[in-house]
């Protein structure tokens, strides 16, 4: 109920802001969006619906100084859902300062990092917790407080990250859509250090181009942002997952090969510290064919094998899988695009399927439509609790 | 650079007076002089609206800004910041382009915070659902072309070489261009852009030239009319600058993630 009247004060403090913004060199961008769901199979728990809707903002102050070496970027962001509590929420996405020296750039606050050049699946990326409620394509991140100093050199750059604070994983509540059953009690994470979420983690990356390819090489230590999970029962006997929180040590590693129409990727880790040490690897392609047919329609083909040695439930259900997908930008004024995507595992034959699609209206509404299908789940695999929510979300946004 | 020196030094081989040149020699000089005089603006920077028409005339625009560092011995590299439509604000793309090699293009999506390398093939793709492609933005360097001159014609009342361009880049999605330059400035007035099957595409249209630093003509309005849709697009700039003081920091990816 806090995050609630969070949100409330964030839509109230929002509005002075703005007209404040106006008067002053703060840029204000941002959108405010409306979404609508239908779930078009029973639900496996009656306490869910078949129907959501919810309204998010996520406005985007930015003022910059020293002739732009100093700037403050700030992005709350906050949701009201219809049906899960949980899922109404609050986040400071950024709220950061940043300095641009001669070749070091610093910055000092909330941020978002992301690393990595795969499509179906995110394995080196590290630094952000996930914000699971929303979205399970695992895209949307909170906001880590940080200090992260990059140092630019001819051989490449290196970032040095202090991570100041643990972030716990959302997750839907009870009646939240689609979720994992038993449902996910975030507030009963169980932590292996004993700072908790005060614990300071650290991480370090190094990045450079070379020719026709994009290297990094990265360093993680500290708390996981893949939880495990333990069983319980609270006080009326209902059964409920609690997130486990372990320390770790992450060694990644991710390259991309441009080569004409090719592009050419590869992501693997080294994890230790959740059971046995495990590897994961993520590596495939993106070929696209301009000008299809004559068009300005350009088609990309995208096609990974994911391998996941880690323990079933931390991470991914992709253990042994194939992605293949079909994006389609057809470059026209509306800046259309549709991408359709599956993931087969290889093991147990189940698919997890999903379209997206964007077009923008006018100058300031884009409207866009996603569908996930969970299909031929068996009882073992990871997706099988997902398996009659199959779905249809459609989004209206206002951008300013 | 290198290959313009050569392309210079076997000039400098001819026999001098233009009686013994043939129409390619000819358009080659055309095409060096043209560089030539363009060359010591070390970098830019612009605003730019883009108008976009259909061919019933609806509009819509399109507002970003650009940043160009000139590279001796290499294409030049240029930022560019999307401001409007408001979904793609921030969103920012990283050329740097090379004459007859693929370019070197990064496009940072600020919704993931991430930076993707894309393939620089698609250089006939439309820049920002425009009738401009990526190959009519990206900079004019000597070697992207094979050269003939044509003929002399005046265009608006301005003496101007007809110059042949044959694009010898891959994915070009152009067999040729005829390009009208200015006898007594070099600037490219007008551009014929002929497509893969040889029929004309497109026509390019620049005027309202200004000159910066006594010396460099730039074009502030340009149009592009698609002879096959009906569409065509203008491209307006204004706040031009040269000479920032921008430094190759100001062209690498981490300013990419940076630009504002």
């Amino acid at each position: 109920m806090t995050s609630r009247k969070q949100l409330l004060l964030t839509i109230a403090a929002w509005l002075p802001l703005s007209l404040w913004a106006e008067q002053s060199d703060w840029q204000v961008s941002g959108f405010v969006s409306g979404q609508a769901w239908y779930f078009w199979q029973e639900p496996l728990d009656p306490i869910q619906s078949d129907s959501n809707v919810s309204l998010a903002v996520r406005p985007e102050f930015y003022k910059a100084w020293n002739e732009g070496r100093d700037s403050i970027n700030f992005i709350p962001f906050g949701r009201v859902d219809q049906r899960d509590s949980d899922r109404t929420h609050f986040d400071i996405r950024e709220l950061k300062w940043q300095h641009v020296g001669p070749d070091w750039e610093l910055r000092v606050g909330a941020d978002v990092v992301f690393w990595g050049v795969a499509e179906s699946t995110h394995l080196v990326d590290i630094i952000n917790q996930t914000d699971v409620v929303e979205n399970i394509d695992g895209e949307d991140k909170l906001g880590q407080p940080m200090v992260n100093l990059s140092l630019i050199r001819d051989w490449g750059t290196i970032d040095f990250f202090v991570l100041a604070g643990f972030r716990k994983r959302t997750f839907p509540g009870p009646a939240g859509r689609p979720r994992i059953h038993p449902p996910v009690n975030p507030d009963a994470a169980v932590f292996e250090s004993d700072d908790e979420e005060e614990s300071i983690d650290l991480a370090l990356r190094w990045s450079h181009t070379i020719g026709n390819w994009d290297i990094g090489l990265s360093h993680f230590h500290g708390t996981s942002r893949d939880p495990r999970f333990g069983f319980d029962a609270d006080a009326s006997g209902a059964i409920f997952l609690f997130p486990i929180y372990e320390q770790i040590d992450q060694t990644g590693v991710d390259a991309q090969l441009t080569w004409n129409s090719w592009l050419w990727k590869l992501e693997a880790i080294r994890r230790t510290g959740q059971g046995e040490s495990f590897n994961a690897a993520v590596g495939g392609f993106e070929y696209t064919l301009y000008g299809l047919l004559d068009s300005a329609t350009d088609l990309g083909l995208v096609g990974e094998y994911l391998y996941d040695g880690g323990p079933v439930e931390t991470r991914s259900p992709f253990e042994s899988d194939v992605f293949t997908g079909f994006r389609f930008t057809l470059n026209d004024e509306q800046s259309t695009e549709a991408l359709f995507g599956c993931t087969l595992d290889l093991n147990s034959s189940s698919r997890f399927c999903s379209i997206e699609a964007r077009r923008r209206f006018g100058a300031h509404w884009v409207g866009s439509a996603e569908v996930r299908t969970f299909s031929s789940v068996p009882r073992l695999d990871p997706f099988f609790t997902l398996r009659q929510d199959d779905y249809i979300q459609l989004e209206l946004a206002y951008y300013f | 650079m290198r290959k313009l020196l050569i392309s210079i030094a076997m000039l400098s081989l001819l026999p001098p007076g233009g009686f013994a040149d043939t129409a390619e020699e000819k358009g080659l000089k055309i095409a060096v002089e043209a560089d030539r005089r363009d060359q010591g603006w070390q970098d830019s920077k612009a605003a730019l609206q883009m108008i976009l028409r259909n061919r019933q005339g609806d509009t819509s625009e399109r507002k970003i800004r650009s940043r160009t560092l000139e590279v001796e011995g290499d294409g030049d590299k240029s930022l560019i910041i999307f401001d409007h439509p408001a979904d793609i604000k921030n969103t920012a793309f990283l050329s740097y382009s090379h004459a007859t090699t693929p370019d070197d293009q990064w496009l940072y999506l600020p919704a993931l915070k991430r930076v993707k390398r894309i393939a620089s093939a698609n250089k006939s793709g439309p820049f920002m659902g425009s009738e401009f492609a990526y190959e009519d933005i990206s900079s004019p360097e000597v070697d992207k072309y094979g050269y003939k001159w044509l003929r002399d014609e005046t265009i608006d009342g301005q003496e101007a070489f007809v110059l042949e361009r044959i694009p010898r880049y891959e994915h070009s999605g152009y067999t040729r261009q005829e390009a009208w330059l200015d006898k007594e400035h070099y600037r490219v007035l007008k551009v014929d852009y002929y497509d893969r099957k040889g029929a004309l595409l497109k026509t390019r249209v620049a005027s309202e030239f200004k000159r910066y630093l006594n010396q460099y003509w730039r074009a502030h309005r340009m149009d592009m009319e698609n002879h096959l849709t009906g569409k065509s697009t203008t491209l307006v700039w204004s706040d031009f600058e040269l000479r920032n003081g921008f430094s190759e920091r100001d062209f690498d990816r981490n300013s990419l993630k940076r630009a504002r």
